[in-house]
């Protein structure tokens, strides 16, 4: 059996090498006129992204604005896996089956050091959610930075320490405020007789946006926020839920 | 693209792929699953996508072997096929 998937992966491989080899399928990296780069659409988002909505980094406009549709469902992709997850590991059994728990106090040396970087994690990712159109960045990972920082509390003492700070049900709600959030600065516009995630018209709800391009950058801003909520509490909610059997108690 | 680097990257990329797959202990499994990840973000980074490198140093580096390393924890460490 194994020979035989040696022999299958091998051929496919080779195939994919073949398909790539020759220049005329698959141009050059960089290429001006590959088809991903000279495709009339790609051509618009190159040259118009900074007259729309003034946001310098393109992948950031495409992705919460031009896209807006796709990234929404994404956020509720992300929500639906964190909710999946819950439901089927979260278990209230009160007896503690074997659980693997450390009951011993943390460590001198990790636990200084987490106390230094968590704030400047969490600093991190506030600034990558706030500066992803300007720079590489967003609320995604933004949103997994945050995860991360409220992780890393959980895994030098123990989960305990962390839903005292960000409890389970404060994360299931999160989850779901994120999307509404997302939602919200879809539903605004269609109140003005606009279409469902057009931003543009939000200049008059926004404070402090005069033109319709600000406001696009502004609602761009908004609904990153609340990417970040959705995925800041799935990824601690999934982690909490695998390390402890579901049982939300214990842990790594 | 920087071929000497690209060259440098692969010379690790491909046997941590490997390795990944053939090692017992899954615990050593997601920490070089958690290498691949790290070195594909090199790649991409190098690349000019900067965006998707920045997703993968963040969820395939970060979060996920954490994920997988928890997960290990509450099942068995070592694997049966």
């Amino acid at each position: 059996m194994k020979v035989l998937t040696g022999i299958v992966v091998t051929f496919v491989g080779l195939l994919l090498l073949y398909g790539v080899s020759d220049p005329e399928d698959f141009p050059a990296w960089g290429d001006p006129h590959s088809p991903a780069n000279a495709s009339p659409i790609s051509q618009y988002f190159i040259q118009k992204t900074i007259r729309d909505s003034e946001v310098p980094n393109m992948v950031t406009a495409v992705l919460a604005d031009y896209r807006g549709y796709d990234t929404m469902f994404e956020t509720v992709v992300v929500f639906v896996a964190g909710i999946a997850i819950f439901g089927v590991i979260r278990s209230y059994e009160q007896e503690d089956v074997e659980l693997q728990v450390s009951r011993r106090r943390p460590d001198v040396i990790p636990k200084r050091t987490v106390r230094l970087l968590i704030p400047i994690i969490q600093i991190f990712a506030l600034y990558v959610l706030a500066h992803g159109h300007s720079s590489p960045g967003g609320g995604f990972q933004g949103g997994v930075i945050m995860g991360a920082s409220f992780i890393m509390i959980a895994l030098v003492w123990d989960l305990e320490t962390a839903l005292k700070r960000f409890s389970e049900k404060l994360a299931i709600a999160c989850a779901g405020i994120g999307i509404l959030i997302y939602a919200a600065f879809g539903l605004v516009p269609m109140f003005y007789g606009d279409e469902f995630l057009n931003y543009g018209i939000l200049y008059k709800v926004l404070p402090a946006t005069d033109s319709r391009e600000m406001a696009r950058y502004y609602a761009m801003l908004g609904v990153e926020v609340g990417v970040m909520f959705t995925v800041t509490s799935v990824m601690y909610l999934i982690y909490a839920l695998l390390a402890t059997r579901g049982r939300m108690k214990g842990g790594l | 693209m920087i071929f000497s680097f690209d060259l440098l990257v692969l010379l690790f990329l491909i046997p941590s792929a490997i390795i990944a797959l053939q090692l017992r202990n899954l615990v050593a499994a997601s920490m070089v699953f958690g290498i691949y990840s790290f070195l594909m973000c090199l790649l991409w980074a190098e690349m000019g996508a900067v965006d998707v490198a920045f997703t993968e140093a963040a969820v395939g580096a970060g979060v996920s072997a954490v994920f997988m390393i928890a997960t290990v924890y509450q099942t068995t460490r070592k694997s049966s096929d």
